[in-house]
């Protein structure tokens, strides 16, 4: 099953496309981090699989075919949208009771407890709680709706470190308790974020966006297996990276970086070096170069086991 | 980690019972009980400060009634006649009262959206699972029917206030006698208030859908209310009902005249004021009578010096027992519309244009 799926979708505000032919499975069971710079259009992406916008070109579904927007797709989703929109007035218990009255289903104990172990007062305003305080209110919020797809956009921009390593556990701890019900089935998570470093750790799946287009997307590992990096001496870097399928070239003075497709077990040129490369050097390589991309093919985004990247430039 | 599969039930998806409409009652309760609540302030403020001043006007009205009545002390009477026209002025011609289901629209229905596009909370608000067109609906209707009530229940205390102004036979004693139609009372009596608050209401929410911000959306709340108001009273009011036609020169004051025109041999002759060559070989004696209350001279005065040489007088006029058919055809009419906005207002919401 795919929990978001879409298909030459495109978003156009006035005259511009902050989406443009968008085509992205992403497979349920992952924490998936959709990564790109302000203004990639991931946050109408997220948007428009959430149903608060209404695509302008193709379609969206979400939980394996739900239309976006759907009663059934609200269901299945809770959605945690940028900067922690709350109702400021209301109490962190009028915001459980809120909530509650809105959805089919809520874990009214669960979220107490939870907030009983944040330290977060019940009593106390939405607006007086602090920015973290905030976040964990709203994650609370969505997780005691039982969501079959947490989705998360920007949660950690307006965080303190603490507030974002504090956050982001709490997400993986939902997810691995959400698997722990069986028949429930887990949680997915999708997270939009422009904070690469923080990703590292918890996102096991990731989409590339930018320009308003998904430029790579792929399981982390089976993308850190598909890619590494080449130190040589720079006088022979445009002659070796002839033979090469190169995403990003780096040149010093004298040594040559060049983050390259390929696995473990190419050979490699005399005088050069093969590196593993992490998770944030791969995406800051493909965000330097928008042309290249790193995608599944289509049969493999229906089946929604995106193992191997098909290569392309 | 390992991916998990997640078995789809499409089955159940497909049964999936809507949340019950009744979870919005706590909903809509909980976040709009304060402006409710000041609606009701307000209201209750006005309607303390309209019973205390209707007293004084009932006391004046009662005052000269029994002053003016026959035989008729001919300095007491004027006295309280006068006393009856000075108490309470700046309320006769409506007020502030007019600018009430504005005000309310104003400030309950606009900022309904508008606060939560403002700030962002329809993103919180929309994609919970009771899905946003019917969270809309179930926000909209029972505010409107609310505060519809609320100012019904308010206008009974307008009702009363007027009530001297518009006894039949005032003319008689020398009062001032308005036509129910008057413009600027017409809609704070019978069913009108309630049913300009709910327009205005209808009108604040779709201009918060559709400006998104609170401020601007209360100032064209306001303007276009106005606007409403003014194109109501001017151009449609007129013509809910075709006017009776009369010759008689005894017209009521309670009626409301709408055009009169002059005859000669069965062929329409002028309307209005006769040309100055007809007045000066007909009426002689220079300006008939003295000025009526719009500042024209009388028409039976007219009729004196033209009715003799063949003039007959046409007047199409509104009559005053027609003024509860006006306040339902006003009514209704407002309903349809405050229900037609309110359901462009949730279907704008159904399309989602973020």
């Amino acid at each position: 099953m795919n929990v978001i799926e879409s298909r030459g979708l495109g978003k156009r505000y006035h005259s511009t496309w902050a989406l443009r032919e968008c085509t992205v499975a992403i497979p349920a069971g992952h924490v998936a981090a959709l990564v790109g710079p302000n203004g990639a259009g991931k946050t109408t992406l997220l948007n428009l699989a959430t149903g608060l916008a209404a695509p302008s070109a193709g379609g969206v579904t979400v939980l394996g075919g739900r239309p976006a927007g759907s009663p059934a797709a609200l269901d299945g989703i809770a959605f945690v949208a940028q900067d922690m929109p709350m109702y400021k007035n209301l109490s962190a218990r009028d915001m459980l009771h809120l909530t509650r009255n809105l959805n089919r289903r809520f874990d009214q104990q669960y979220a107490e407890t939870r907030l009983g172990e944040l330290g977060i007062p019940l009593k106390r305003k939405a607006g007086k709680l602090s920015g973290g305080q905030q976040a964990q209110l709203a994650l609370t919020l969505a997780l005691a709706r039982r969501p079959r797809l947490l989705v998360l956009d920007e949660p950690m921009a307006m965080l303190d470190p603490i507030a974002r390593h504090d956050f982001m556990a709490s997400v993986m701890t939902a997810m691995v308790e959400g698997k722990g019900e069986g028949e429930e089935g887990g949680v997915s998570v999708v997270l939009s974020s422009h904070v690469l470093a923080e990703l590292e750790r918890v996102a096991d799946y990731l989409i590339l966006m930018s320009r308003g287009r998904v430029q790579v997307a792929g399981e982390v590992d089976d993308l850190l297996a598909s890619h590494r990096m080449l130190t040589g001496p720079a006088a022979e870097a445009d002659r070796y990276a002839e033979r090469l399928s190169v995403v990003h070239a780096r040149r010093g003075e004298a040594q040559a970086h060049l983050l390259v497709r390929g696995t473990a077990d190419d050979p490699v040129a005399p005088g050069w070096e093969a590196h593993p490369v992490g998770l944030e050097e791969l995406a800051l390589a493909y965000l330097r170069e928008p042309a290249a991309a790193a995608l599944p093919g289509p049969d493999r985004a229906r089946r929604g086991n995106a193992s191997q990247p098909e290569v392309s430039r | 980690m390992t991916a998990l599969s997640v078995s789809a039930r499409p089955e159940e998806d497909a049964s999936l019972r809507p949340v019950p409409w009744r979870r919005m009652g706590w909903v809509t309760w909980r976040q709009h009980r304060s402006t409710l609540a000041w609606v009701v302030v307000f209201l209750g403020a006005l309607a303390v400060g309209l019973l205390l001043t209707g007293h004084q006007l009932h006391q004046a009205y009662v005052t000269a009634v029994a002053a003016c009545r026959p035989p008729a002390n001919s300095l007491t009477c004027p006295n309280a006649t006068i006393a009856f026209d000075g108490t309470n002025g700046f309320l006769a011609n409506g007020g502030i009262l007019q600018a009430t289901p504005a005000l309310i629209g104003a400030f309950a229905g606009a900022p309904l959206l508008a606060r939560e596009l403002e700030t962002g909370t329809f993103r919180y608000a929309w994609t919970q699972g009771f899905g946003p067109w019917r969270w809309a609906l179930a926000k909209l209707v029972p505010l409107a029917v609310l505060l519809a009530t609320a100012a019904g229940v308010f206008s009974l205390v307008l009702n009363w206030y007027y009530q001297p102004y518009f006894v039949a036979a005032n003319q008689n004693l020398g009062l001032e006698e308005l036509t129910p139609f008057y413009p600027a009372l017409f809609g704070l009596r019978g069913i009108g208030f309630a049913a300009w608050t709910l327009v205005a209401f209808a009108i604040g929410s779709l201009a918060g859908m559709l400006i998104r911000r609170v401020v601007p959306a209360i100032a064209a709340t306001i303007f276009a209310y106005a606007a409403l108001a003014f194109a109501a009273g001017g151009w449609l009011r007129p013509h809910y009902l075709s006017p009776a036609v009369t010759t008689s020169l005894n017209i009521p004051g309670s009626a409301w005249v709408q055009n009169q025109w002059w005859t000669k041999n069965g062929k329409f002759a002028f309307s209005g004021w006769p040309p100055d060559s007809l007045f000066e070989r007909y009426c002689p004696k220079g300006p008939p009578g003295p000025a009526g209350p719009n500042g024209k001279p009388k028409a039976v005065s007219l009729a004196e010096c033209l009715t003799p040489h063949g003039y007959t007088q046409w007047t199409s006029f509104q009559p005053a027992s027609r003024f509860w058919p006006f306040q339902w055809i006003e009514g209704g009419w407002l309903l349809v519309l405050s229900a037609l906005l309110i359901a462009v207002t949730v279907w704008l919401v159904r399309r989602r244009a973020t």
